[in-house]
């Protein structure tokens, strides 16, 4: 498998996926193992963490240091953020998002996961189901992973034992099972592995011959790539508004914005929120060019038959596919920032293109992701995750995040700093 | 145009480059007054291209800024110059000797390398045209400070980034919201690789400097932190006492200020060439050709903390 003989294979789309679980579990052993056997190391990145190994007087090349980032990390020998890695197979991209499994880590792993396609979590085949195991299930859950893969890691510790993979197996789907429904259709793929030793990660190894499945590595080349699942409804945020007025293009108004889900034709009888106007598409362009269709992922430029009044975080649907458009509305919250949400206060609420101010109406409970238990809740701190009722100040157009992961998350904003304090998943 | 076949399954690079020009607009539509940072570089070069898929068949909704370190190789400032003109935008240029002839930025020698001093320049021209935004062809690849930094990166009233205090940033919405004074960086190429750049140029068949091309050279070879480099030999970089200047076949990876960048032994004189090559790079990019990371293992954070790019 070198690189020049991947090449021809290369363009087969592109995956972002997430691994959850902590130093202990050996997951940024299994992120180095991954790119060690793709051969997507270089060599100058693998002297460099040899060096480190050394001064550190490891013995092995600790694959793990690939994804230690920042200095003030080094030093304290943690993940503080997430790190985002590259690497391709030469059929498929992967973007790899390293959330760290120390503190913030509620708030990390929910920025990791909500870019995430498939999340990997990992269990130490000696410890089984653990509290953070839970919460790693949680908030993929939450988050609407759609592909789940639970990695036994150390199987070489327990013996290679079928006995013990499948025990943690049958403890992870009970806790799944309480999820909700919607957890019946992610239905976590099981592997067990060696990240150590490498075996299921890439290669299959000799010691697990009761293992018929597929390796890590075969089960995310095979995974629907980003973007080519989900809701089929036409789902087009009005980012910007083209009007050049130069002699050449002195009518041109162009819609530009990116096909958040669904497809689009030309001749297509369309609805612009929250206005309520209805008009049909003559023309989608990309750059100079037009073409009749463009499906989810595009960005393009719409033109349309009457010239109505459209800016910016108007969304464009299709007449009979209309979103709810509401002012007020219920979501899971995740508190991100290091003030208490204020309930006395406005915030600013960011969804697709569009931004609104927005208050609390109520906490309706908060979530132990540890142990799903919902408690009541009169204020919410950092990392905390609650169902809450929040009053708009006008209105937005949104979908369940169940539905559509792009126009059913909002982030909360805080305008007194700017700051990024919360985000949403509109239930 | 390229005849795309727009109702199928994206491949990686329409991701990315579709990821990209939705970076751009939100820049256009969040920002009062952006701009973009081109340097004649490949990254850069594939920005405008970006831009021109984003705005087209409008102008782009900011100008070019360059900051001129004086010390570029004239192939690249005179593609810089080319591209300006072709596409019709704004290119504004602020040079680091201006900055050095007012005394804000000091070298320690005359011959000290020059691109840690370009953030001086940079600063003051964000401050002269009061930008509140600066785009920038940055990738999370090149390099692990870079590898945890946001695709809208916020820097405070003295241009700097702060690594634990970053604003979370999830899905694609973005947060480009700023006092006066405050500056956010976006960076539209964040989740591409050298290997999708060089695959981006080839597709849309992107005009390059010719440096980036295998041409003959007289270079010396030089120990860095990670084996032998080769320096270039020009007028501001002349070999030493002892050097042993050799001519030899090389392009460059990378094009930065002269007395940092170094460029590698190739036969590589085409862009499919080089994707061959590297598709089989057994070392990374900045480790092959950057001077000015060697010299520590936090060389790039500490240079991002004081306003670099």
């Amino acid at each position: 498998m070198s690189a020049i003989e991947r090449l021809p294979e290369f363009d087969n789309g592109l995956l972002r996926f997430l691994a959850c679980g902590s130093v202990d579990d050996g997951k940024s052993t299994l992120i180095g193992r991954l790119l060690f056997d793709c051969k997507a190391i270089l060599s100058d990145t693998l002297s460099a963490i040899t060096r480190s190994s050394q001064r550190r007087g490891l013995e092995a090349v600790d694959l793990s240091l690939l994804t230690d980032g920042l200095q003030a990390e080094r030093e304290q020998g943690i993940t503080i953020d997430v790190a985002y890695r590259y690497f391709t197979s030469g059929r498929r991209k992967y973007i790899v998002a390293d959330a760290p499994g120390h503190e913030q880590y509620t708030r990390n792993m929910v920025t990791a996961a909500s870019t995430a396609d498939l999340a990997v979590i990992l269990i130490d085949a000696r410890r089984g189901v653990l509290t953070q195991t839970r919460r790693h299930a949680c908030i993929a859950h939450l988050l609407g992973i759609p592909h789940i893969v639970v990695a036994v890691n150390k199987i070489d510790l327990v013996g290679h034992s079928r006995e013990r993979f499948e025990e943690i197996r049958s403890h992870y789907l009970q806790f799944a099972e309480r999820l909700g429904s919607a957890a019946a259709r992610f239905l976590p793929h099981f592997i067990p592995v060696s990240a150590l030793n490498g075996d299921m990660v890439v290669e299959r190894g000799d010691k697990l011959d009761w293992y018929r499945g597929a390796t890590l590595f075969e089960t995310l080349e095979s995974t629907p790539s980003a973007r080519s699942e989900g809701d089929r409804r036409l789902r087009f945020p009005v980012q910007y508004v083209c009007r050049p007025q130069s002699p050449e293009h002195r009518d041109f108004r162009g819609y530009m914005g990116r096909i958040e889900s669904g497809a689009v034709a030309v001749g297509d009888a369309v609805l612009v929120l929250p206005s309520g106007r209805e008009t049909r598409v003559r023309d989608i362009r990309i750059m100079d060019g037009s073409v009749p269709y463009a499906g989810a992922g595009r960005s393009v430029t719409l033109l349309m038959e009457d010239a109505i009044d459209i800016s910016r975080g108007d969304m464009i649907v299709r007449r009979e596919e209309s979103p709810r458009i509401v002012k007020e509305f219920e979501a899971m919250l995740c508190w991100l920032g290091e003030a208490p949400l204020d309930p006395k206060r406005k915030y600013l609420l960011r969804h697709t293109t569009r931004e609104v101010q927005g208050q609390l109406v109520e906490i309706g409970h908060r979530l132990d992701i540890n142990t799903l238990e919902q408690h009541t809740a009169g204020r919410l701190l950092t990392n905390d995750i609650a169902r809450v009722r929040f009053r708009l100040a006008s209105a937005l157009c949104v979908d369940s995040y169940g539905q559509n992961r792009s126009t059913g998350a909002f982030v909360v904003i805080d305008g007194s700093n700017n700051h990024t304090v919360g985000a949403g998943m509109i239930l | 145009m390229t005849a795309v076949a727009v109702g199928q399954p994206l491949s990686h690079l329409e991701w990315l480059e579709s990821e990209a020009i939705h970076i751009l607009r939100e820049v256009a539509g969040q920002c009062a007054n952006p701009a973009l940072l081109f340097s004649g570089g490949k990254d850069s070069i594939c920005l405008l291209r970006l831009a021109e898929k984003a705005f087209r068949p409008g102008r782009f909704p900011f100008p070019l800024l360059h900051i001129d370190t004086g010390h570029n190789y004239p192939e690249v400032i005179a593609c810089r110059d080319r591209y300006a003109e072709m596409l019709g935008e704004r290119l504004i240029v602020r040079c680091l000797d201006d900055s050095l002839a007012r005394g804000t930025a000091v070298l320690k020698s005359p011959d000290e390398a020059r691109n840690r001093h370009q953030s001086v320049t940079l600063l003051e021209a964000i401050a002269e045209f009061e930008f509140d935004a600066c785009i920038g062809g940055a990738r999370r690849d090149e390099e692990k400070a870079r590898a945890k930094e946001r695709i809208f990166s916020f820097r405070d009233e003295s241009g700097q980034w702060d690594p634990k205090a970053q604003r979370p940033e999830l899905w694609d919405i973005y947060n480009a919201r700023t006092c006066k004074g405050e500056n956010i960086r976006a960076f539209p190429i964040s989740n591409w690789t050298e290997m999708d750049v060089w695959r981006y140029i080839e597709r849309e068949r992107l005009e390059l400097p010719s440096i980036y091309f295998a041409h003959r050279r007289p270079v010396v070879r030089r120990s860095g932190r990670q084996g032998t480099l080769l320096a270039p030999v020009t007028w501001l970089t002349p070999a030493g006492k002892g050097d042993r200047v050799e001519q030899l076949s090389v392009r460059f990876r990378t094009v930065g200020d002269i007395t940092c960048t170094a460029p590698v032994e190739s036969d590589a004189d085409s862009v499919g060439k080089i994707i061959a090559e590297t598709a089989l790079a057994t070392v990374s990019e900045r480790g092959a050709t950057r001077l000015d990371d060697q010299a520590s293992e936090a060389a790039m954070e500490q240079r991002k903390m004081a306003g670099y790019f």
